[in-house]
């Protein structure tokens, strides 16, 4: 099911927009260099910018077509838009700034406002003054404030890039939330593949005004990470698993995944979660046979698949069933161990490098 | 303080008080217009507001003669429409007041509208608020620190104006005659040194009240924890 359909042209800056995609329920993140109109088809979507020509429609509603003659203002589009910078009104408020929407845009909203501020924890800051707060708290309220105009679509435009590392880990588990618990599709911009890699569930990739990739997060990272020019330190690959058991002696869990298991480390695992794992290419090793007497007790049998070399690293796209992890090696160790596509070997995986990216969803126990 | 001191800074505060009130509301809009919109004759417009700044206040003042005394087309038309009229009457004084004030009024509100982040007014309208609605909302509460500053310096200015109205309504005492006025004539006479200080002394005090309120009035409108 599609929630939003975008077809339009349109200039941004020097350069030409000609973008085409369709968003389903969940996040979809438009991914791409900063300059390459991210920011621009989001205005676009949300009225405040203008497009040459197309067709915009989203929740069923047609928000700009040039050919119908249809452009909807801002404010009737029913669309909530998040900015960089919280852009929090300062002559307010934090509760007027939350309720803005209900007094000032007569949106009558059905989602209880104590709901929407528990969600987002600023129950304590809501007679101050939006100078007074912390920019991870001005963020926080900048999307409460979306969230009570009762939108049909969210816009997020980088939301966290104007936060230090320390803010961003704060509001991350809070945009986790509202896409688990707020059921509103959302459309997010970043440049940020961590971030990706924890919200998104379909990424579309946008180089100058066009899109040149479209597709499921974990493939698209996965593609990503091998492409020219990206940042090969920071490449990472998603593995999905499901927790078949806890040991809260050791605080592991064991994680069942396409082609085998895992044991990580961590307290937050329950039974029967849907975990998504976060693994860089550079913490992933290679053996070509199993070993024992290794502290690293992660041992996934899979299969070679590409070997790319760059210099004195080799980039090695390994499969596991249905799922890709791609390891960053010396491209000498490739040599040494013959890699080759089609060949049988072990990825080694250390329990304390592979990240949580976000839980999936809570299947019933049994 | 005798009674037609009194009545002089009463004369005066009226005088200068209507001028602004006014003045402000096209100030404003004009203003508006400066800050926000690009049009034909925008460097025309920018130079009309400020004329009064620059031209000697006599030449001001004649020129309001010209347009709204007993025979100018303007004094006829205010004559004919409201029936309200301007040469040598208190109402003329507080128009050449206004007149004069007014490059003093449109410049802090014309800044404190460009100071605005127009980011805020792009995410009222994403939250459902009109542009109508999106003014008085945001724009307006945002630029007011601008529209007081405007404000008090252009009724300073009102109060102490000489030279356009004394060309314009002439000295005339209880009608014309405001604190600047009264104060030239009284130097004009042997005797009225001492007269004179007085009102210059009760000039200083409102002056510096008019400060010292308009500060305060600001702090409080601009500390953001209005309800």
């Amino acid at each position: 099911m599609s929630v939003l359909d975008v077809d339009i042209k349109g200039r941004a800056g020097s350069f030409e927009i000609e973008t085409a995609f369709s968003a389903g329920p969940g996040v979809t993140a438009l991914f791409g260099p900063s300059g390459a109109g991210k920011s621009t088809l989001l205005k676009m979507i949300a009225g405040t910018a203008r497009p040459l020509s197309g067709r915009i429609v989203a929740a069923g509603r047609t928000l700009y077509d040039s050919a119908a003659g249809i452009d909807l203002p801002p404010e009737r589009r029913g669309i909530g838009f998040v900015f960089q910078e919280a852009r929090l009104f300062p002559h307010l408020s934090v509760r007027r700034n939350l309720t803005y929407a209900r007094w000032a845009g007569r949106r009558r909203g059905t989602r209880p406002f104590d709901e929407v501020v528990a969600l987002l924890g600023i129950g304590d800051r809501l007679d101050n003054a939006p100078a007074t707060l912390s920019g991870g708290e001005r963020q926080r309220v900048a999307i409460g404030r979306a969230l009570l105009a009762d939108p049909a679509l969210l816009l997020m435009d980088e939301p966290l890039s104007s936060l230090d590392k320390a803010r961003r880990a704060e509001i991350l588990p809070y945009l986790e939330a509202i896409r688990a618990e707020a059921g509103i599709p959302i459309v997010y911009v970043s440049h940020e593949t961590a971030e990706v890699a924890q919200l998104a569930d379909t990424v579309v990739l946008i180089e100058a005004g066009r899109v040149t990739a479209v597709g499921p997060a974990a493939a698209m990272l996965a593609r990503l990470s091998l492409a020219a020019g990206s940042d090969a330190s920071e490449a990472a690959t998603l593995l999905e698993g499901r927790v078949i058991e806890t040991d809260p002696a050791y605080h592991t869990a064991t994680i069942a995944l396409d082609g085998g298991q895992l044991e990580l480390t961590g307290d937050g695992f329950a039974e029967g979660m849907i975990v998504r794992l976060r693994v860089r290419a550079a913490d992933v090793a290679i053996a070509s046979v199993a070993h024992d007497g290794l502290s690293i007790r992660n041992q996934l049998p899979c299969l070679v698949g590409e070997v790319r070399r760059d210099g004195a690293f080799a980039m090695v796209t390994l499969h596991l069933g249905e799922q890709r992890l791609i390891a960053r090696i010396t491209a000498k160790s490739a040599d040494m161990l013959n890699l080759a596509p089609g060949r049988k070997a072990y990825a080694l995986l250390k329990a304390v490098s592979v990240e949580m990216a976000r839980v999936e969803r809570r299947e019933m126990p049994g | 303080m005798g009674e037609a001191e009194l009545s002089i800074i009463l004369l005066s505060a009226r005088v200068a008080l209507v001028a602004i009130l006014c003045a402000l509301v096209p100030a404003f809009a004009i203003a508006w217009l400066l800050a926000r919109q690009r049009f034909v004759g925008r460097g025309l417009l920018q130079a009309l507001v400020t004329l009064p700044l620059v031209l000697p206040p006599v030449v001001t003042g004649y020129g309001l003669l010209i347009l709204f005394g007993t025979k100018g087309p303007l004094g006829r038309l205010f004559e004919h429409l409201f029936g309200l009229q301007f040469a040598f009457r208190w109402t003329g004084a507080a128009l050449a007041a206004g007149v004069m004030a007014f490059p003093l009024l449109v410049r802090p509100i014309r800044l404190s509208l460009e100071a605005i982040d127009q980011g805020y007014a792009e995410a009222a309208r994403t939250l459902g608020a009109s542009r109508l609605v999106v003014f008085f909302t945001v724009t307006l509460p945002l630029a007011l620190p601008g529209i007081i500053a405007g404000a008090v310096l252009g009724f300073a200015k009102a109060l102490g104006e000489f030279g356009a109205t004394i060309t314009f309504v002439s000295n005339i005492p209880g009608e014309t005659q405001t604190l600047s006025l009264a104060i030239y004539a009284l130097l004009q006479t042997p005797s009225g040194d001492a007269a004179a200080l007085r009102l210059i002394l009760i000039a200083i005090v409102l002056a510096l009240a008019a400060i010292v309120a308009s500060e305060i009035l600001a702090r409080k409108l601009t500390r953001g924890e209005r309800p």
